[in-house]
């Protein structure tokens, strides 16, 4: 028996990369809980409008790369991160102002706002697709590792080795960052205090001379700078495709849900069970169990649980049994 | 003060406001009473511009109001409070109360970084102002429970309260003493009154409970079928045929008349 090594190789491929992977589910679910508890939908059209907010960051990092602006060991992307966020505020506030503004006036019921922002998601992607192509692209440069496999072999003399990507360090830190900031400004500004009275109850809200198109816009703009961060945190980890975004949209929704529409502390929560689900179902447990377990018990199989293409009928489990025994979430959110 | 001119308010086939027109004295605690289903609410929900009316109009001391939104009727100090008490669940009673004055500095995000001071200071002034109110209402000791766990008619008060913290100039208020017992409504008839007389609010008050119509209001105004029947003073309108009529129906007021 060997916990160390076990231990390590745990790490290496569950906790890290499901830390990585959920805080970049996390930041996404945040934005979609945000529009579901103001505006009142589910935003089908928040995957692309990471995949849009991607590709400018993108576009901009190509341009700094052109000038010979680089960020040291840390990736370019994150100089451009600022940048994109502009582009795609304006692009959200836009599609506000031409579409969903029109569906508030009228006080469309949600299923039809629904409807249409699956008609904006299409737009979305077409745009994205139309200007940046369907190819994927790697863009993270700067230094790979934190840590190396073998570098830390050679520090511990473990056989088994801990890779630590600087990307994923960055995703962590980043998300650690934007959700801090997001809950100051929830908690302690008024406009946060706004966004969140005119959640709890929209006639008192206007009865108090809360501005709802104010508290719409700051909503948009703060949902185009999660679903930014997400979107170029998970490009970065992994790589960009403008379709993987729009597949992000059934774990991002199941995370919002399971953590309760409309609770930010529940988005997090639900984007960090959903991928660790996704990680732990779908890793071969074959060498973590080979130290643990004495050697004539080790398997011969991969004691994988499901293969790595099924991982989105994870979430989709996961969404059918919190919707069957507990709809409103783990933190109570508003009933879907 | 407000003038409400030939008022229609259609939804589908139905008339719930059917031309009504009437008119709301500077400094007055107007009473307005009907049967249910007279239009009442609907007619608040017009003026306070929750919903956009059919046809008509709605002034304030000669400037046109129709349909404005209600956080712009807000700003020019016209307020309302619900049938149903309204509440920001998620707050406490406090936050509830602090809510209310729009325009303060901290909602520039600006000051909220950098002018640390002045949306403290500003904070603060807000939070005593509310302590106040609440001391007022008679539930301070609720100042920190949430408000979606406080009793209907509690929550009656803290509508009130949030009509207390800004200078309104009228106030709508939507059958405030509906399941609130008699001290309570004591205390919300004493609270009207002194808003009234040292504030200078101008009150519009619908209610089903005559002794507080009586005791509070001067003129009164009765609906029925979405119309205005009658208005005047409160011992006229009690005694007026049409008004019984309407309120008790024609058989009731023949037995009436034959006890009497």
């Amino acid at each position: 028996m060997d916990i160390i090594n076990a231990l390590v190789v745990f790490a290496n491929f569950v906790f890290v990369p499901g830390l990585a992977y959920g805080a970049q589910l996390a930041l996404g679910a945040l934005g979609v809980t945000l529009v579901y508890g103001i505006l009142r939908f589910s935003n089908f059209a928040h995957g692309d409008t990471m995949a849009f907010g991607t590709m400018a960051a993108i576009l901009v990092t190509r341009g700094l790369q052109a000038m010979g602006i680089s960020f040291g060991p840390l990736p370019t992307a994150l100089i451009a991160l600022p940048f994109a966020i502009a582009a795609t505020a304006a692009l959200v506030l836009a599609t506000d102002r031409g579409i969903y503004r029109f569906y508030r006036k009228v006080r469309a019921a949600p299923v039809i706002l629904v409807i249409v922002s699956m008609g904006v998601m299409f737009v979305m992607n077409a745009l994205t697709r139309f200007i940046i192509g369907v190819d994927e692209i790697n863009f993270a440069d700067g230094g790979r590792f934190i840590i190396a496999a073998r570098e830390f072999k050679e520090l511990t003399g473990l056989a088994e080795g801990l890779a630590i990507r600087t990307t994923q360090v960055i995703t962590v830190v980043t998300a650690a960052v934007a959700v801090g900031l997001l809950f100051w400004f929830l908690g302690n500004t008024r406009t946060g205090k706004s966004m969140r009275a005119y959640s709890d109850n929209e006639d008192l809200a206007l009865l108090s001379g809360i501005n709802p198109e104010r508290v719409v816009a700051v909503t948009w703009i703060i949902v185009a700078a999660l679903a930014t961060t997400a979107g170029v945190l998970y490009g970065l980890d992994k790589s960009f495709k403008a379709f993987t975004y729009f597949q992000l949209l059934l774990p991002i929704f199941a995370a919002a849900i399971v953590g309760g529409l409309g609770s930010p502390l529940g988005a997090i929560a639900g984007g960090f069970l959903i991928a660790f689900s996704e990680v732990t179902v779908t890793y071969a447990w074959k060498r973590v169990l080979g130290y643990l377990l004495p050697a004539d018990l080790a398997p011969e199989g991969l004691v994988q649980l499901m293969s790595t293409d099924y991982k989105f009928a994870v979430s989709f489990a996961i969404l059918v049994i919190v919707l069957l025994f507990r709809p409103t979430g783990l933190f109570r959110g508003k009933s879907v | 003060m407000i003038r409400v001119e030939n008022l229609h308010k259609h939804f589908g086939g139905f008339h719930a406001v059917d031309g009504a027109t009437l008119e709301i004295a500077k400094g007055s605690i107007t009473g307005l009473i009907g049967p249910n289903g007279a239009g009442k609410t609907t007619l608040f929900n017009v003026i306070a511009g929750r919903l956009p009316p059919t046809s008509g109009r709605v002034l304030m001391e000669g400037e046109d109001i129709t349909g404005l939104p209600p956080h712009d009727l807000f700003h020019k100090g016209v307020l309302r409070t619900f049938q149903i008490a309204h509440e920001f669940g998620s707050m406490t009673c406090r936050e509830n109360l602090m809510m209310v004055p729009a325009g303060q500095s901290g909602e520039r995000l600006w000051n909220a970084w950098f002018n640390r001071a002045r949306v403290a200071e500003e904070e603060a002034r807000l939070r005593a102002k509310a302590d106040e109110v609440l001391e007022f209402l008679t539930i301070s000791h609720l100042a920190d429970e949430r408000a979606a766990n406080i009793s209907g008619g509690q929550k009656k008060l803290l509508e009130l309260g949030r009509t207390m913290m800004v200078d309104a100039r009228i106030v709508f208020l939507d059958e405030v003493g509906a399941g609130v017992n008699r001290t309570l409504l004591n205390t919300i008839a004493d609270a009207i009154v002194r808003l009234n007389r040292e504030r200078g609010y101008t009150f519009c008050v619908i209610e089903h409970d005559m002794d507080f119509i009586g005791r509070l209001c001067d003129p009164v105004i009765v609906m029925a079928e979405g119309k205005v029947l009658a208005q005047g003073p409160a011992d006229a309108i009690m005694q007026n045929e049409a008004v019984i009529e309407a309120y008790l129906g024609r058989g009731l007021k023949n037995k009436a008349a034959a006890h009497g």
